[in-house]
């Protein structure tokens, strides 16, 4: 295995006296699409949010591409290359589409040609956010929400790219096209750290992943060994 | 950015309108209550960049404008420097200050924010009463001059003064409003839209913050500053915490976030004020009703009324 872009070792994230990640490693390779499984509460967005720099970890370290970024402000990490859309769609509701777009390049501002190079790339991924450009982004639907928050998070043309439950609410159908724009996405060159609960969905794209319960890594391994997993089939497949 | 054509009408007609009033208007009272809110309302502008546009309710602003009164009122009349040094170095002073508080106040954030400030808001109206040598204490500052002329411009006449005044308060309109439009206009909403998310995209929120409440005192320094100049004398009232919650009453009237409200708030309430005078203190009491009745039916202000009008002939 070549080595990887991002690698978290034996890290912990204490809120209080409660520890929600405790001593977790995992790691992403340049390219790859790595899912991280678990239940709500399992400690799967605490682990995005440490990457990004919106939480502390009490121990361990983070490298991203050789460098250490577990004490780098949540700014500088985007500037670094990694995404994050967080769960929840979150996005700047009262702003039109195109201005959510225009924020998720904030790092790149210096560079008006190539934001709107990668607003094309976003628009040409996902149409429909072309056709509501100038709709404020509360007005979308929830499928268009998620595209439009994961539009946002690659106009910063990052090489690594956290996508937290991007399935979270969403019709089959729907998260089904979530998920080919996702593979599309992979295909363009950025790697993808992808959380779900929907074990059927993300097992289809992803080669790779980590089931995490009360904050601990507990199954690691490809594709197939997770789909035979009888613990990933009970718990996240519900065969 | 370019304005709809309709709004560029209008803004001209009310600009032609203000550049009118004094010549319109032969009574010298009335102007100079309008220059009294001109000045009060760039202050309201600096308020509503930190509450409107960034979402943090800074109770220091009255504060902040008895700075930048006494910055311009103690280097005019006690080392008699003129009012076109005065007037930069009172606004760099006042931001200055707030640079300073914002390391301390911006590591708090809503209810904490507001209440940090308001204690700073408080603390620098005692500094003014008490530095008694340098601010005459409660006795207040006298002696101000006017500004003096440049060249064939003089400053003594009220008239000339209401330009003046109209000059600084157009150029803040017109600072904010590109401030707003502007990419660090947007990063001020994307922090106040959602802290985190501006975080997770990039944005410096702490920054941000900081940038935001320089402006904000900066905008409240050049009010205060005008404000003392046009009075004249000063006391340590222009900075209390009363002042604060006057130029709020005004924004929530005027309305939040808008580029007109904190100028229609100031004005509409000062003038209703001025109306009101005959009933002395009962004036208060006529304010809480009208205030109470503007939040449960505009709650986005008289400014968000006017939005809402153009809406509803559309349908």
């Amino acid at each position: 295995m070549p080595e990887p872009m991002l690698e978290l070792k034996g890290v912990s994230v204490q809120f209080g006296t409660f520890l929600a990640l405790r001593q977790v490693s995992v790691s992403v390779a340049e390219g790859e699409i790595v899912v991280l499984l678990g239940a709500n509460g399992a400690g799967k967005s605490t682990l995005f949010r440490a990457v990004s720099g919106l939480e502390r970890p009490s121990e361990g370290t983070i490298h991203f591409d050789g460098q250490d970024i577990s004490r780098l402000a949540a700014h500088r990490i985007v500037r670094e290359g990694v995404a994050h859309a967080p769960e929840g769609k979150h996005l700047f509701t009262e702003a039109s589409v195109r201005k959510n777009l225009l924020l998720g390049a904030y790092v790149r501002r210096k560079d008006p040609a190539g934001v709107q190079e990668s607003m094309e790339e976003v628009f040409d991924l996902f149409p429909m956010l072309r056709a509501k450009a100038g709709d404020a982004a509360g007005t979308l639907s929830g499928g268009q929400q998620q595209m439009l928050s994961i539009g946002r998070a690659l106009m910063a043309r990052p090489r690594l790219l956290l996508l937290d439950e991007p399935s979270l609410g969403l019709a089959p159908l729907v998260v089904e096209e979530v998920f080919e724009s996702i593979l599309e996405i992979n295909r363009r060159g950025t790697a993808v750290f992808l959380a779900e609960q929907n074990a059927h969905a993300a097992l289809k794209v992803a080669k790779r992943g980590y089931v995490i319960e009360s904050g601990s890594v507990a199954i690691e391994g490809d594709r197939d060994t997770l789909v035979d997993n009888p613990e990933v089939r009970r718990a996240y497949i519900g065969v | 950015m370019r304005l709809p054509p309709a709004r560029g009408v209008a803004l001209s007609l009310l600009l032609l309108t203000a550049i009118l009033f004094p010549l319109l208007v032969d009574n010298p009272y009335l102007v100079s209550v309008v220059i009294t809110a001109y000045v009060t309302a760039i202050a309201v502008y600096g308020l509503d960049v930190m509450l409107g546009y960034t979402g943090e309710l800074s109770l220091a602003q009255g504060g902040f404008f008895g700075i930048g009164g006494y910055s311009a009122g103690i280097l005019m009349a006690t080392y008699e420097v003129s009012f076109w040094i005065a007037l930069p170095a009172a606004v760099v002073m006042t931001a200055a200050l707030g640079y300073v508080i914002g390391l301390a106040a911006l590591r708090t954030r809503g209810d904490y924010f507001a209440i940090f400030t308001l204690a700073v808001g408080v603390m620098i109206v005692i500094i003014i009463e008490r530095w008694e040598g340098v601010t005459g204490g409660t006795d207040g500052l006298i002696g101000i001059p006017p500004p003096s002329s440049i060249g064939p411009l003089r400053f003594d006449s009220l008239t000339a003064q209401y330009y003046l005044v109209l000059f600084f308060l157009v150029l803040t309109i017109y600072v904010v409003w590109s401030l707003v439009n502007s990419l660090v206009g947007r990063t001020f909403v994307a922090v106040r839209n959602s802290e985190e998310l501006a975080r997770a995209v990039g944005i410096d929120a702490g920054k941000t913050h900081q940038l935001s409440f320089v402006i904000s005192a900066a905008l409240a320094g050049l009010g205060g500053a005008l404000y003392a100049v046009f009075l004249g004398y000063i006391g340590p009232a222009m900075g209390g915490v009363q002042m604060t919650f006057m130029m709020l009453v005004y924004l929530m009237i005027g309305g939040v976030a808008s580029l007109a409200g904190p100028l229609v708030g100031t004005l509409l309430v000062t003038g209703l004020m001025q109306f009101l005078q005959a009933f002395a203190e009962y004036q208060m009491m006529a304010l809480g009703p009208i205030l109470v009745v503007v939040i449960i039916f505009f709650p986005k202000g008289l400014a968000g009324l006017a939005k809402l009008l153009p809406e509803r002939w559309r349908r």
